[in-house]
């Protein structure tokens, strides 16, 4: 899997709980290294023992871990690229929502080798929405949700998720939007530099 | 196409960068977001000509000219700062009037900034917010290349210094040298240097170029390890300077076969492209008997005087150092095959 990702749970990780508790999720997994390079690709089987030593290490669930790093990805200070990019989606919350079905091949054009799972908003028929997400890694629902949780907050959207379980490698959100314009937000300029 | 225009909202969403321009040239109405480029005069009543610049094509000024440019690629840039560059295109309307639609082109990056535009301000159509993505998501991209790079860069150099072994031949390297040379010279035990040094590398190197110099460079090595003991240890010292290291040596005469054997091979012509390369070597040994206790510098320097009174004896030589040529008076001037030299 691209080292963004693998990268992106380390630095998790390490802002969370430290560097020198990683070097043992580092061993735990089985790597021969600690540092995970962002634009280098690792063989896909690393990407869940990580998950499951970080998961071991800490003594939480992979649900509540995947849903943390979704978090961390938007909403930490001093990682403010992923929000920026994600905010170019839409206006609002409602018109980010509409463009989550483009995020695989909008991040494809950033970084060719990065496939991100395939991702669709449904409209529900009580008017709410549906993301389903194929999560070849188990509970990547959980990190959309972490990202969609956190987009909202920025936004100053106020919505209810819930992960409606997990199916044939289907992992299905329910998002039901309360209010569009509960909170300031934070500005997106879109000259700013991140 | 009048009548569309008698509702600007509708342009204003389809084109919120462009003007609205009577038949005398004064901006009858602006779009929201051109608008936003001045938002402490209107735009609206001010004279176009005074307001925007027309850099292409040339020699446009007045109305009339502007007409005439219908349909062709404005470039344009606002007369007073910040002096944005825009890029235009001009479509008259049938009652005299004349829509310019305005956008940044390659300026969008510069705009967003000055003016803190928000993709609101942009058209759903327009490629802008698209391109804006891509420049920032390209850019993120290639500064984490860039420092990746730089990380293996300084990887690259630390292994580098810590490497024993030589990259272009494979062989030893000077480090390895001397770390063996230390471990030989502390266990007190017997052994030979033999420096080698090519004779008419540089004309190679010149005449046929790099890559021929490299791959004799490669021949050489592999020369040089076929012809000596699986125990002794070839160094590549840089450029066309070799050393081997001999352990375990009982007589000169082993050390006089095996240089002799190494000159033989090396004067055999090196092909290259199908051109020949022709070489060969002067080689300078030093033999240590057990306990000698010389140091690492006085083994090496002894060996370097053999092998200069090689060079000086002519070439294809092998000499064994004796005390008599470290004597400045024996070595100029150059006295031809007469110390010790056993080669050719």
């Amino acid at each position: 899997m691209h080292g963004l990702i693998n990268r992106s749970i380390q630095n998790y990780f390490c802002a969370n709980y430290g560097r020198e508790l990683w070097a043992d999720v580092a061993s735990r997994a089985g790597l021969d290294f600690t540092e995970f390079e962002v634009m280098l690709t690792y063989p896909d089987h690393i990407t869940p023992a990580v998950l499951d030593a970080v998961c071991a290490v800490l003594d939480r669930s992979r649900a509540e871990v995947m849903e943390d790093v979704g978090t961390f990805l938007v909403a930490q200070p001093g990682y403010g690229a992923v929000r920026r990019l994600l905010r170019f989606g839409g206006v609002s919350f409602g018109d980010f929502l509409q463009s989550l079905d483009d995020l695989p091949d909008r991040t494809r054009l950033a970084l060719s080798e990065l496939r991100l799972p395939w991702i669709e908003l449904r409209e529900d028929p009580d008017g709410q929405y549906s993301l389903i997400c194929a999560a070849p890694l188990v509970g990547y629902g959980y990190l959309m949700m972490g990202v969609l949780r956190a987009m909202a907050d920025d936004y100053g959207a106020l919505v209810l998720l819930e992960h409606c379980g997990r199916a044939a490698g289907i992992e299905t959100l329910k998002i039901i939007l309360v209010e569009v314009d509960f909170s300031e937000g934070r500005s997106f300029e879109l000259g700013a530099r991140a | 196409m009048s009548e569309v225009i008698q509702d600007t909202a509708v342009l204003d969403k389809l084109c919120p960068m462009h003007l609205l321009l009577s038949a005398t040239g004064v901006i009858g109405h602006a779009g929201p977001t051109i608008q936003k480029l001045r938002p402490q005069s209107p735009l609206v009543g001010r004279r176009f000509f005074d307001t925007v610049a027309v850099k292409r094509p040339r020699g446009i000024h007045g109305m009339e000219d502007l007409r005439r440019a219908t349909g062709v690629k404005l470039h344009l840039a606002l007369r007073d700062a910040p002096r944005t560059e825009l890029k235009g295109l001009l479509v008259p309307l049938g009652d005299g009037r004349t829509i310019v639609n305005l956008s940044f082109g390659i300026s969008i990056f510069d705009g967003v900034q000055d003016y803190a535009l928000t993709n609101a301000d942009f058209a759903a159509t327009d490629m802008a917010i698209e391109m804006l993505y891509l420049m920032e998501a390209k850019s993120a991209a290639m500064e984490a290349s860039r420092r990746l790079n730089l990380r293996l860069q300084e990887a690259r150099i630390a292994a580098e210094e810590q490497a024993f072994t030589d990259i272009l031949t494979g062989l030893k390297n000077r480090r390895a040298l001397n770390a063996v040379l230390e471990r030989l010279i502390t266990a007190g035990e017997s052994f030979a240097v033999m420096h080698i040094d090519l004779d008419y590398f540089k004309a190679v190197n010149d005449s046929l170029g790099h890559a021929a110099g490299d791959h004799v460079l490669q021949t050489v090595a592999r020369i040089m390890v076929q012809e000596t003991r699986s125990s002794d240890m070839v160094v590549r010292l840089g450029g066309d300077e070799f050393t081997v290291v001999l352990p375990d040596v009982r007589n000169e005469s082993m050390l006089k076969r095996i240089g002799q054997r190494i000159i033989d091979q090396l004067e055999e012509p090196i092909q290259f492209n199908g051109k020949a390369c022709k070489v060969s070597a002067s080689i300078g040994t030093v033999w240590i008997q057990r306990g000698d206790r010389q140091s690492r510098e006085v083994v090496l320097a002894n060996a370097d005087a053999a092998l200069y009174a090689s060079k000086h004896a002519g070439r294809a030589r092998h000499t064994f150092y004796s005390p008599a040529l470290r004597r400045p008076a024996n070595l100029d001037p150059p006295t031809s095959g007469e110390q010790g030299a056993c080669g050719s």
